[in-house]
């Protein structure tokens, strides 16, 4: 079968020590997170995990299989990249000196509708957020001239199709 | 937290009573019911024992000599009884020492609840005596944990543990709790968990799913029934028996499904695997709907996947959904406890006998029987057989007997040639493959059974992993009948060595001890048999012995477990020698 890309996404209690249950699913099967988030949801009280896996379908089925089984695990699903909205975040660091050194830094900063977040004298902080290929671009576009640090974030997705949470825990509560 | 706290509005109140955490513990434990636990005491938990000192006359403790041997213990005694094991140990090494059987018990289903002492709140983390994460080491073995660090979480999360560890398809839970949560007091109330919000322990049947099954089931020409420990684990052998009578359907028994069926039910086909029995196997290849119940389709039962049973259509019973096509692609699960579903379905079965198709057993298992069996179990060489040993004792016990056994050779000749007429019978290490589960499985099982005769079938190498609770045999006088086939080697491996790997025998034969007089220093009533002519007459002695008893049986040293499905082959490949 063929690998791609695949958000799981998995609704849960708050609960210490849920990750490391999460995560142990992954490292006994030998399959690499490409990336995680984990914030709370729509609903209150009720945590929301965005793990990404590059895999073969089966695998993720499989996965999901294992995590909705966890105690604390409300429900989890899986999506391909055609089936979610999503975004990642980066910060990127440069030395402030630059801004008026490289007029190209200005250029790469209005192309990629990057923000300013921070200006000083030593430094000034940009933040992006977009599709993995745009961050990669900009960054690329920014590395020669030097970044003084880089850091990308988890996916985050909502997905076209509805995750009806709320529904699901009035069925446990009735039962 | 909020989550239990819903479910207790409508429980009548009941008055607290103001007492320390580790009293607190055995309240709980008593309010489950619980009469018997196994564990092991060292500095994190000792304020739970003080409390085990007082309540001794309501609650027995076992002091095993290795806190794996715990909960093995509690193993056999939840396997035989249905009920939740107890297992108990300290902080660091004693929590560590469980994790074997805790793996154990998460891959074979078992309902267990170990509860381990903790450093006290304030050195989490500190690298402090003793101190290990024993959450974090569990997590993949334990189908839900807990740290407890404040004294009030205490009644909410026992409740809690025993209802995960017992519901749904069981499992173990661990509980690790601080030494300041032992030591501190609480306004007790108990109160039992019967509802986790976000665990939906067992799956609504869909109605269509089980009319889609018996569709099938009725146009089926050959129909073929695998079933597991699921049917025993949902007490559902009286339907298993229905509904097998009625659609007339051979059925085999995976090796944790043995003992769900009466061995001698004529549909009863034999056992499903690598060592099991020609028949089943060889017409998994054939039949046209094969009917799974309460089992996964494990390596070991299934051989090759890419040519397994790809002719037939594939009903599985399951509890589990992540069970469902996650090795073998099904065209009906029907999800749900197998009582209920097996319950569900049994109006809407027509009433059949597949003669012919049975009798392709019958002729199957006569040249099983003609190439394997009878010199397994009525050899005429010299050297003394396992087989014959286990049919000495189905002989003397009447097939009445529950069969411990540990892993390896002498384990598939048990659950090969061991009969049974009752459930909840045959007591071994399937999924882990746990060698030393024997011994203190057994201990655990004749104490959830005192009854019914409990004999052990151990291999030399085995036994010598936990023949330390030798001494919970003799201290506590626990009558349990122990068979050491002894053929000097690691006969499973010996095995695979003379077949895979050209006779290279690489530490796998063993000088042995004098087994009879290490259980003669535990004042054990203990025989030794090498010659044929003796064994009847000691098997029968040991039978009727009152007290515990040790026979050691020397058998043949080369001898192989026939038939096999090599590692990687299809089941029809199995070889019969």
């Amino acid at each position: 079968m063929e690998k791609q890309w695949y958000t799981i996404s998995v609704y849960s209690e708050n609960h210490v020590g849920l990750l490391n249950r999460i995560s142990g699913i992954f490292l006994k099967r030998h399959i690499n997170i490409e990336s995680l988030n984990v914030s709370k949801s729509e609903i209150e009280g009720v945590s929301k995990f965005t793990i990404v896996v590059f895999t073969t379908e089966d695998w993720t089925r499989k996965i999901v299989g294992q995590i909705e089984k966890q105690i604390e695990v409300i429900k989890a699903y899986y999506h391909t990249d055609d089936e979610t909205i999503y975004q990642e975040s980066a910060l990127f660091k440069i030395a402030s000196h630059l801004l008026f050194d490289e007029r190209q830094i200005q250029n790469i900063i209005k192309e990629s509708n990057a923000q300013i977040v921070t200006v000083n004298r030593e430094f000034f902080a940009l933040a992006k957020t977009g599709r993995r290929h745009e961050i990669d671009e900009m960054h690329d576009a920014l590395l020669p001239y030097g970044i003084m640090q880089f850091v990308r974030s988890g996916r985050i997705t909502v997905t076209k199709a509805a995750m009806p949470i709320s529904e699901i825990l009035q069925e446990f509560q009735e039962n | 937290m909020e989550t239990l706290k819903a479910q207790k509005k409508d429980s009548k109140k009941q008055k607290a009573i103001r007492i320390t955490g580790a009293e607190a513990i055995i309240h709980c434990l008593l309010a489950e019911g619980v009469d018997l636990i196994y564990g092991y005491p060292g500095g994190a938990i000792m304020p739970v024992y003080d409390e085990l000192y007082k309540f001794q006359d309501k609650l027995t403790h076992i002091l095993t000599r290795h806190e794996q041997g715990a909960t093995h213990a509690a193993q056999g005694y939840a396997r035989v009884t249905g009920r939740v094991g107890v297992a108990m140990a300290t902080s660091g090494p004693g929590a560590t020492n469980l994790v074997t059987g805790i793996a154990d018990a998460q891959i074979d289903s078992t309902p267990m609840v170990c509860i381990t002492g903790q450093v006290t709140r304030s050195l989490l983390g500190s690298d402090a005596f003793q101190e290990t994460d024993i959450v974090g080491i569990s997590t993949p073995v334990t189908k839900w944990n807990y740290q407890i660090t404040k004294v009030e979480e205490i009644p909410e999360i026992m409740a809690k543990a025993f209802y995960i560890a017992r519901s749904g398809r069981p499992g173990p839970v661990l509980v690790d709790i601080t030494k300041n949560a032992q030591f501190d007091e609480l306004d007790f109330v108990y109160e039992k968990c019967t509802a986790v919000r976000s665990y939906k322990p067992v799956p609504k049947p869909e109605p269509s799913s089980i009319e889609k099954a018996a569709e099938l089931i009725n146009s089926a020409k050959k129909p073929f029934i695998v079933f597991g420990q699921g049917v025993i684990l949902g007490e559902a052998e009286a339907e298993l028996k229905a509904l097998v009578e009625k659609a007339g359907i051979p059925a085999a028994w995976t090796i944790l499904g043995l003992s769900a069926m009466d061995t001698d039910h004529p549909l009863n086909v034999g056992m499903v695997g690598m060592h099991g029995n020609y028949a089943p196997n060889m017409l998994t290849n054939e039949c046209d709907v094969l009917i799974a119940i309460g089992m996964r389709f494990d390596d070991r039962v299934t051989g090759n996947l890419e040519t397994y049973a790809k002719q037939a259509k594939v009903i599985h019973f399951e509890i589990d959904p992540a069970e469902v096509n996650k090795n073998v692609k099904v065209d009906v699960a029907v999800l749900g406890n197998a009582k209920e579903t097996l319950n569900a379905i049994l109006p809407l079965l027509d009433k059949k006998e597949h003669k012919e198709w049975k009798a392709e057993f019958d002729k199957m298992h006569q040249i099983e029987y003609d190439t394997l069996i009878k010199n397994d179990i009525h050899p005429t060489k010299e050297g003394l057989t396992m087989g014959e040993v286990i049919e000495q004792i189905n002989v003397a016990s009447g097939q009445k007997a529950v069969i411990v056994s540990d892993v390896g050779q002498h384990q598939m000749i048990a659950c090969r040639y061991a009969k049974f007429k009752q459930s909840k019978s045959n007591i071994t290490s399937g999924g882990l493959g746990t060698m030393g589960f024997g011994l203190p499985a057994a201990i655990g099982a004749k104490m959830g059974a005192m009854d019914r005769e409990v004999v052990a079938i151990i291999g030399d190498g085995g036994y010598q992993m936990t023949i330390q609770e030798l001494g919970v045999i003799f201290q506590h006088n626990v009558p349990v009948k122990i068979v050491v086939l002894n053929n000097d080697h690691l006969g499973m491996v010996r095995q695979w060595q003379e077949l895979f790997f050209d006779r290279r025998y690489a530490s796998t034969v063993m000088t042995n001890p004098d087994f009879v007089k290490i259980a003669e220093g535990y004042h054990i009533k203990s025989r030794r048999v090498s010659e044929r002519g003796d064994l009847q007459e000691a098997v029968q002695e040991m039978m009727a012995s009152k007290d515990p008893y040790f026979l050691e049986v020397k058998v043949e040293k080369e001898d192989n477990v026939f038939p096999m499905i090599p590692s990687g082959a299809s089941v029809s490949d199995i070889r019969l020698k």
